[in-house]
């Protein structure tokens, strides 16, 4: 029984061009299921209608999501808000804009378990303290203590990792959060998401464009292409033989650190061709 | 020193030369009927046109002259300083209230409560504002209280404006979408998350604000558009002082100078707030 099951979710601009066509996929207890495509393929968006923050100039016109068996676009707004917050959480792109200015980092992490989950404020505090030593970070009290600005992008990053285990989410998603950050922080992190993961045995969604990521952090993955799902496969499978050509093409196209030589190998033009070919069938398809 | 250091030094003494100017004449308008040295209504036309102290003809106690019926200039100051100052606070803090809570809720809830608030801003910066407000005067009388509901009725649009704008800017953050996913409701967002950080700006606008509503009171005084032509204002007294600015210039300049100081300080303590309040700075 899958704790995250997403069925023929469709989402468009509003009046405009669908965004997600007919997405489903299935995230398992304590599974991590990465997301990946070109930019602009819906896999954030994805993301965020589970986590119910699509833009309001977005819309969802079909589909279910599936969060423990119940439908959230069934729920009113206000109860799909409790469940999401109950058993959901965030880690986002971006470290430098994904804190609050005005506030120390203390009560960002402290207040929402404490306004909106009704923990006891010393209870917070000392969870937010151990949390923070949990991911590494050195010395706790004067972290809590500061602002963010006071803070480098790869310690925010952290402290976001921090929260948003704080309250023992069941689900995470991961929207590139690595992307902001240099490469040598990059590796930290990622191991850090993972070993969080693993020991809280959290449902992880990973979105990502890099395939490297993918292949250390993942246990499935859906490829998207146009707001569709072209591939849905275990990791292991899908580095040995991808099923789809555009998948294949895509995972070509990952440059290789170990041959510095080999250039750069884009996704071919006809393969392109035929993906689109393929969308434009589906909406064809759907329009009847 | 590092740069951050110097720019809290600079925006320090901007600060305390504004504040302290300000924090002078609003005690100088509080205590005005004690320690004015003269009453500014008396007129004695045996006095008419004294130079300030320092020019020969000068009389001992009509420290900046008088006017041509022989009023202090310096009471008279002191006494207008009450008026504008009143008019400062109170039609600044309502302007402020009503325009920034309008901006903020069009800037992060969007939707229709936009649509209708950025409507009626454009519609509402389409009315000339001078001859608005003097519309509004003939229509509601002349009086204090006119002219602090005409600054609040033109101006909310300055503070809707620019909150709007900002409070957009901030919602699009990725702390917003966390407090979201969290399950904080729409306006507890708004009040914990956009809030604080649109509060810097927000104090700004209103210290320019108060400087810009003693500029409107003077003007309205100019036209004699503001209280009773017996009160003294700033604005008044430059007005009768333009007639008689070849023989006694003092009854112009010495109110325009507080007038100019007093718009000044307005602005430079909202600029030496607003480093104060950012957090990146502090």
């Amino acid at each position: 029984m899958s704790f995250l099951s997403i069925r023929n979710l469709s989402v468009r601009l509003k009046g405009g061009p669908p965004l997600l066509r007919r997405v489903s996929l299935d995230v398992a207890p304590g599974e991590v299921r990465g997301l990946v495509g070109e930019s602009g393929a819906g896999k954030s968006m994805i993301g965020k209608a589970v986590l119910g923050i699509l833009p309001p100039s977005v819309e969802v016109t079909a589909g279910e999501i599936l969060l423990d068996g119940t439908d959230l676009l069934t729920l009113s707004a206000k109860d799909r808000r409790r469940r999401i917050g109950a058993s959901c959480a965030l880690i986002p792109q971006d470290p430098l804009t994904a804190l609050n200015p005005s506030h120390r980092i203390g009560p960002q992490i402290t207040d929402r378990l404490v306004d909106i989950l009704g923990w006891g404020r010393t209870e917070a505090e000392a969870r937010a303290k151990a949390l923070l030593a949990e991911v590494q970070i050195a010395d706790p009290d004067r972290v809590l203590r500061s602002y963010p600005h006071e803070l480098s992008g790869g310690m925010r990053q952290r402290i976001l990792i921090a929260s948003a285990f704080a309250a023992e989410p069941r689900l995470i998603v991961a929207d590139e959060p690595t992307t902001a950050l240099d490469v040598t922080v990059q590796k930290q992190i990622l191991s850090l998401i993972r070993d969080m993961q693993a020991r809280h045995g959290t449902a992880l969604l990973f979105v990502t464009h890099d395939l490297g990521v993918v292949s250390k952090v993942c246990q499935r993955l859906s490829v998207l292409y146009a707001g569709m799902v072209v591939e849905d496969a275990a990791v292991t499978d899908f580095f040995a033989a991808p099923h789809h050509a555009y998948s294949a093409a895509l995972l070509a196209a990952t440059p290789k650190y170990t041959d510095p030589k080999a250039g750069l190998n884009p996704v071919p033009e006809a393969v392109i061709e035929a993906v689109r070919a393929e969308v434009a069938a589906f909406d064809r398809e759907s329009a009847r | 020193m590092d740069g951050r250091s110097l720019i809290r030094r600079r925006a320090g003494l901007r600060l305390w030369l504004s504040a302290g100017w300000l924090m002078l004449l609003g005690i100088a308008a509080l205590l005005a009927p004690w320690i004015a040295p003269k009453d500014p209504l008396a007129q004695d036309l045996f006095l008419g046109r004294l130079p300030p102290f320092w020019m020969a003809g000068a009389e001992p106690g009509y420290w900046l002259g008088t006017d041509s019926l022989g009023r202090d200039v310096l009471s008279r100051i002191l006494h207008g300083a009450r008026v504008a100052l009143l008019v400062a606070l109170v039609a600044g803090t309502i302007t402020c209230l009503i325009g920034a809570t309008l901006g903020l809720l069009a800037g992060f809830l969007r939707g229709w409560v936009d649509m209708v608030i950025s409507r009626l801003i454009d519609i509402w910066m389409a009315f000339p504002p001078v001859l608005f407000s003097i519309l509004l005067i003939a229509v509601l009388g002349p009086g204090l209280t006119s002219i602090i509901i005409a600054i609040v009725v033109i101006d909310w649009t300055r503070f809707a404006r620019v909150v709007r704008a900002e409070a957009m800017a901030q919602g699009a953050m990725d702390y917003v979408a966390s407090a979201r996913v969290a399950g904080r409701g729409r306006i507890g967002t708004m009040v914990r998350e956009i809030l604080p950080n649109v509060l810097p700006t927000v104090v700004v606008l209103l210290t320019l604000e108060m400087g810009i509503a003693v500029i409107v009171e003077a003007i309205l005084s100019f036209v004699n558009l503001s209280i009773s032509t017996d009160d003294p204002t700033w604005g008044g007294m430059i007005a009768e002082g333009r007639t008689s600015i070849h023989q006694a210039w003092w009854v112009l300049v010495f109110p325009l100078i507080t007038l100019f100081l007093t718009v000044l300080s307005f602005s430079q303590l909202g600029e030496g707030l607003k480093d104060r309040f950012d957090p990146v700075l502090r």
